[in-house]
């Protein structure tokens, strides 16, 4: 109930933020209207290092602690962070390609790691249909998930470290926090965005949760089941054998 | 509003893309509960 409620307050939020970044706010002087991609561009990407980084700390906690409840975090961080991952590269071509000219470039390394970091985290999904074993599943998909994890701070430091296309942090550098380079009309729509997208991103968490410890409860009545009817067939072919011997 | 359909094309994708997963996980949810409830009991709790 208390999650159906933060759903619908997730949707409303995310409606007032929508209508403020596309019509309250004005336009950038330079970028013009594109500028309002940015809004749900930014606070995509932010809500897919956060996904990843449950993924990373719930595979920690698992290894330590082996407890498949915390798997199950990890993989809802995992899948919601990529789709969150397609929809802030999916955000950024839309504004790539009027302000920049391009919808891609692979040598800028924004781009191009952020690629990695999606296509590491589709691996580390499919890496969990390897094996029905859920404490295997469990214990590999922590070391992928932190091993994936890496690609996080260079996803983030890329812009700092070398130079591309994609521009600095507007505010997301440290030395920025306090004096972000950007109107302060645009970053209170961005954190507004922001703040609905983390609703809508803790729902998303708890409702793909709830699916894998259903699944996982499936999965094991479906193991069970079959161990018992193999068992029958096998106490079956004993009893035929019986009069036989 | 200029490059109104990168606009378009940005929010909707997005915002579009949430409401169909959204869905999609609520569907599954569903099939899974109604499976579930013939083992006996919901799992709801968090870690």
């Amino acid at each position: 109930m208390k999650t159906r409620v933060l759903g619908f307050v997730a949707v409303a939020a995310v409606i007032g933020a929508s209508i403020n970044g596309l019509f309250v706010v004005p336009a950038d002087m330079n970028q013009g209207d594109a500028q309002r991609i940015m809004y749900v561009h930014v606070a995509s990407a932010w809500i897919a290092y956060a996904s990843f980084g449950v993924t990373a700390l719930a595979g920690l906690g698992y290894l330590v602690w082996r407890d498949l409840r915390l798997d199950a975090l990890a993989l809802a961080g995992a899948e919601v962070g990529v789709i969150f991952t397609a929809f802030a590269i999916w955000g950024g071509m839309m504004w790539g390609r009027p302000v920049w000219g391009v919808y891609w470039q692979w040598e800028d390394p924004r781009l191009t790691t952020t690629a990695l970091l999606l296509a590491l985290y589709i691996g580390y999904l499919l890496l969990r249909r390897l094996t029905d074993d859920p404490a295997r599943r469990a214990a590999r998909a922590a070391v992928v998930g932190l091993i994936a994890a890496v690609d996080i701070p260079i996803v983030h430091f890329s812009v700092i470290w070398w130079r591309g296309l994609h521009q600095t942090p507007t505010f997301g550098d440290p030395s920025k926090v306090l004096n972000p380079s950007a109107p302060l009309q645009f970053v209170l729509a961005l954190l507004g965005m922001l703040s609905a997208f983390t609703l809508v991103w803790i729902y998303l968490l708890i409702r793909r949760y709830q699916l894998a410890r259903l699944d996982w409860r499936l999965e094991d009545a479906a193991r069970r089941g079959r161990v018992a009817a193999a068992h029958g067939s096998a106490m079956g072919a004993a009893s035929v054998e019986e009069p036989a011997r | 509003m200029t490059n109104l359909g990168f606009i378009v094309a940005a929010y909707g994708v997005i915002l579009g893309g949430l409401g169909l997963y959204v869905a999609y996980l609520l569907r599954r949810l569903g099939i899974a509960r109604g499976a579930s409830r013939g083992l006996g009991g919901d799992v709801d709790e968090a870690p």
